[in-house]
């Protein structure tokens, strides 16, 4: 098992025409992923890597049966894209998409409220159910099928802990970066439910950074909800305030957003946070009796 | 993105928002002639990008030429939080002021929508008041893009009510409207006040705009002043690179914010001091590593180069190619430790087989490295 994603899963990509796009959907299909078309407007009756190319979302989820779209499209677009598969009814929609202005999220949170779908990102670099599927722009062959949950708002930092696991032969179940903008479709309490109850999902690393206050609530979200051994690890410890660090939601204002505030969240609410990546698959080991 | 008062209250007057009459003045003599042109009272401002002006003494009224004399001349110049006052706003007095209330819409992350609040005390730090009367704070949030009329009334009411709510209502439709068209992330009125006449007022007016939008907003970056920023931190965002400066003295230059925050939190850990915070991004081109290297290099005061990637878009090779450029094109005089991991890593390595480069099998030995080798101490 796994959350969100697998072998059956039916992957639209919106912009897959473009020099992203085009690269990832190959990426895609080598991982094994079920690509079943792309939506460029004004290219359909086009392939590329063999798949058909539609004009709109609609009209691919009509002829492909689609359920999942992943969108690889500019910024200043991505508010649209998402806005059409909404409407589309795609039931699962990742937006990898980075710098889309907050107000246009804004607007597409609440559309993917009101539609009861799912949004994962913007400036996310997708998800992966290991051996089965991955949805986005991480490198599949770090990976390895296993147990673990792994949930972070960044990219680069998800593939540093996840060769840290994998290299100490602790595999993942599914693994979601949420993205690292102020206002993301899905959060971690959208995501610890789902993992909390698979099966084949024993424990779940939750990687936070400065910034906003979700990892408060999440923190206590898990001391009230979630019985699986959950760890956490936040980074920008060595922030200054006021400093928007890379990403646009990484930002401390004033005692808000501080990393010491998150770590003491997470202590509070019974969850060990590691002080550094290296320290993670030996905690989980213990944890887990592995 | 920042602007100052003086810019913020324009855009209030562009768009119908009750403001005082003002002049910016850079000098003393500009700062009395622009009193001679208002009279009686004015407010002398310093405009700089950081809150608590007040307390620092960077705002004070005057009611002679000499009082403004006396005043720019202590303001301009002075040192507030780090931020040298460099300009004034010479601002028409407000003869009486009733009540003084505080008001702000923002971005609210915590109800992903657009966030209103507002307090009948105003004039004051609002994390004042949430920290010794939370209840004096009304909000309420909306993920619509038009005026919330129903949602507001009662805050405006709130805030001084009597005659004065049909003007208080405009004063936040308007400030909405303002919000969302610009793309801001927050419009801080603090005090808005209700004056002697009855009429309402924003005695101040901070704006922040959302550097995503930018793209639609030229009007607005053309309002930014290349002195309150730091100008290495623009040089590297127009290449494509996030770049923070920072006090230490360990440089380094990582793919991805998260990792890159990653590092500097290792550094610390391993006993040093990181000198920047830098995100090369995800692109792979080898040119912005040459770029990177000269940021890192520009204060002079870095002692080692952690150079930390994780290949996932970005491939290591361009990385490897990068590193060889620069070092062909500039003289770096410090040690440098490379650790490649990910997407093309083992080809990135043996590119750099043959270089002066010290290499690092993991994350953990590079940044002890680092460290050592900043130290002066034998990797």
């Amino acid at each position: 098992m796994s959350i969100l994603i697998d072998e059956k899963t039916k992957v639209l990509v919106q912009g897959i025409t473009g020099r992203d796009g085009s690269f990832h959907a190959g990426q895609m299909i080598e991982y094994g992923t079920q690509i079943v078309g792309g939506v460029t407007p004004k290219k359909g009756g086009q392939e590329v890597h063999g798949k058909p190319v539609f004009n709109t979302v609609k009209e691919a989820v009509a002829e492909t049966g689609a359920d999942a779209t992943v969108i690889y499209v500019p910024a200043r677009f991505a508010k649209g894209a998402v806005l059409e598969a909404v409407e589309a009814g795609v039931p699962l929609i990742i937006c990898i998409t980075e710098g889309v202005p907050v107000m246009d999220m804004v607007t597409v949170y609440d559309a993917v409220q009101q539609a009861g779908v799912r949004l994962i990102g913007p400036n996310c670099p997708g998800l992966i159910s290991p051996g089965k599927s991955k949805i986005g722009i991480m490198p599949g062959s770090i990976h390895k099928p296993g147990k673990i949950g792994v949930i972070s708002r960044s990219g680069t930092l998800t593939y540093e802990i996840v060769h840290a696991l994998t290299s100490q032969g602790i595999g993942q179940s599914t693994c979601v970066g949420i993205g690292g903008d102020p206002i993301v479709g899905t959060g971690p309490r959208d995501l610890l439910p789902l993992f909390e109850a698979d099966d084949d999902t024993d424990a779940v690393v939750v990687v936070g950074e400065i910034g906003g206050d979700e990892e408060e609530r999440t923190a206590e979200y898990i001391a009230a909800n979630i019985d699986k051994p959950v760890f956490a690890y936040i980074v920008g410890r060595s922030a200054p305030e006021g400093k928007q660090m890379g990403h646009a939601g990484a930002i401390v204002s004033g005692d808000a957003g501080t990393a010491e505030s998150k770590i003491a969240a997470f202590e509070a609410a019974g969850v060990p946070v590691a002080e550094s990546i290296a320290d993670i698959p030996g905690m989980v080991q213990k944890k887990l009796s592995l | 993105m920042n602007i100052h008062e003086h810019q913020a209250k324009d855009l209030f007057r562009e768009h119908g928002l009750p403001v005082q009459d003002g002049i910016v003045a850079y000098t003393v003599e500009e700062a009395v002639a622009a009193y001679e042109k208002f009279g009686d009272v004015v407010a002398v401002k310093a405009q700089v990008h950081t809150g608590g002006r007040g307390l620092a003494g960077g705002v004070k009224i005057a009611k002679t030429v000499e009082e403004v004399r006396e005043h720019a001349g202590n303001i301009l110049g002075l040192d507030i939080k780090g931020h040298i006052v460099k300009r004034l706003y010479i601002e028409d007095g407000c003869s009486s002021i009733e009540k003084e209330a505080y008001l702000a819409v923002i971005l609210d992350r915590s109800a992903k929508a657009i966030g209103f609040i507002g307090s009948a005390e105003g004039g004051v730090e609002i994390e004042t008041v949430a920290h010794d009367n939370p209840d004096a704070i009304k909000r309420f949030s909306t993920s619509e893009l038009t005026f919330p009329k129903d949602a507001a009334r009662p805050l405006a009411e709130a805030l001084f009510g009597g005659k004065s709510v049909d003007e208080t209502m405009k004063v936040l439709e308007k400030l909405f409207d303002m919000f969302v068209k610009l793309d801001c992330t927050q419009a801080e009125i603090n005090p808005l006040v209700l004056t002697g006449d009855g009429s309402v007022l924003c005695l101040d007016g901070k704006l922040n705009f959302d550097d995503n939008a930018l793209f639609r907003h030229p009007e607005i970056v053309e309002l930014r002043d290349m002195e309150e920023e730091d100008v290495n931190e623009i040089e590297a965002k127009e290449k494509g690179l996030a770049f923070i400066q920072l006090d230490g003295d360990i440089g380094c230059m990582v793919n991805g914010a998260g990792l890159a925050m990653a590092t500097l939190d290792m550094i610390n850990i391993h006993g040093g001091n990181p000198a920047n915070f830098l995100d090369v991004g995800g692109s792979s081109n080898p040119d912005k590593v040459v770029e990177a290297f000269k940021l890192i290099l520009a204060s002079g005061k870095v002692k080692s180069i952690l150079v930390n990637i994780f290949g996932g878009i970005t491939r290591c090779t361009d990385i490897a190619e990068g590193m060889l450029t620069a070092l062909k094109q500039m003289e770096v005089n410090v040690p440098i430790v490379v650790r490649l991991e990910g997407t093309e890593a083992e080809a990135g390595r043996k590119m750099l087989a043959d270089s002066p480069l010290h290499t690092a099998e993991t994350f953990g030995e590079a940044v002890a490295k680092a460290v050592k080798l900043g130290k002066g101490e034998a990797a």
